[in-house]
């Protein structure tokens, strides 16, 4: 599997050549390098990790220093790991770079990043409730009604809808298509939205669902 | 917000700038079946938002009596130029009021240009 870190910049839009609009999320991937092989012989099973983000060296603790040094591409702010099959892991070395090379145009991409956080949520906005209405002496508006039975089963189930929090969690979305590339900038333009805010960590893979499909 | 090193790739710089009040003929592409053919658009420019190359604006005209407002994407390939047939002297950005205006209420002053005077 193809993979590489980036930051999301910010969404845009470009023109295709017929003229159409599309809706573009730009995303500084890369440089990333290779910082550890993990093989099936050692850890049982096989990934890459690689660093992404270039961190001063007085900011980096000892272990860590030590970990990054054996790769001698500098320090960096994130390390991930990519899984890989028994034929994949042989293409790659530590210390060797990966680049939006990686990714050819109109490839799809599943992109994975930590969505925005909403704090303390009530079931409207977390659970898309409907709610009551405001006016004609209705004094149900937006609490979420009953939540169980009675007697039996005498508790509330587990998973209920209800209030609490949401965003800030795990988010991937699948078959992106990349649109296009900036490589002065590292820049791939991703059709769509993509998790998070601005500025945040997003990790690029190829697509589990349309891996090798072409527009 | 711009995104650098990206809006600039996409936006276009041969067309002439244009503010609220002016009265423009654009020169709009439109593919009929296999057929492509430029349509003008002529009307005043009621409103202007977004920058970069999602900057787009709104063309208002008078068509046999009925209001007609066209918004277009500045930078979009299919307009093939942008006249600027007059300036316009007005006082805001959003135009919005000019709908409620009929006749010569709806009409936009042209811009006077003051000469600097020579001291």
């Amino acid at each position: 599997m193809k993979g590489i870190l980036g930051l999301k910049i910010g969404m845009t839009q470009i023109f295709d050549d017929k003229g159409d609009v599309i809706p573009v999320t730009v995303v500084q991937a890369g440089p990333c390098y290779v910082i550890q092989k993990k093989t099936k012989e050692i850890d049982d099973y096989n990934a890459i990790q690689i660093g992404f983000f270039p961190k001063k060296m007085h900011r980096v603790n000892k272990p860590l220093k030590g970990h990054m040094g054996k790769a001698k591409r500098g320090m960096f702010y994130y390390l991930k790991e990519i899984p890989l099959t028994d034929d994949e892991i042989k293409n790659y070395e530590v210390g060797q770079e990966i680049t939006i090379d990686i990714f050819g145009d109109d490839e799809f991409v599943d992109v994975t990043g930590t969505s925005k956080g909403r704090g303390f949520t009530g079931v409207i906005k977390r659970w898309n409730f409907s709610g009551g209405r405001s006016t004609h002496g209705s004094k149900f508006h937006r609490t979420h009604g009953s939540t169980g039975m009675c007697e039996q089963p005498g508790r509330i189930f587990k998973g209920t809808k209800m209030a609490g929090h949401y965003g800030n969690e795990k988010v991937t979305v699948q078959n992106l298509k990349v649109v296009g590339k900036i490589k002065e900038k590292n820049y791939l333009l991703i059709k769509g939205a993509v998790p998070g805010p601005n500025k945040s960590l997003v990790i690029i893979k190829e697509s589990v669902k349309k891996a090798g499909v072409k527009k | 917000m711009m995104i650098e090193g990206v809006e600039e790739k996409f936006s276009r710089g041969d067309l002439p700038a244009i503010h609220p009040g002016d009265t423009v003929r654009v020169y709009f592409r439109v593919k009929e079946g296999n057929k492509e053919r430029v349509q003008p658009f002529e009307g005043v420019v009621i409103a202007i938002r977004g920058d970069g190359t999602k900057k787009m604006f709104t063309v208002r005209k008078i068509s046999f009596g009925i209001g007609v407002e066209r918004i277009f994407p500045y930078n979009s390939p299919l307009i093939e130029k942008i006249e600027i047939k007059q300036r316009g002297r007005v006082r805001r950005a959003k135009l919005y009021y000019l709908r409620k205006k009929v006749g010569k209420a709806a009409k936009i002053k042209p811009l006077r240009v003051v000469k600097k005077k020579e001291s």
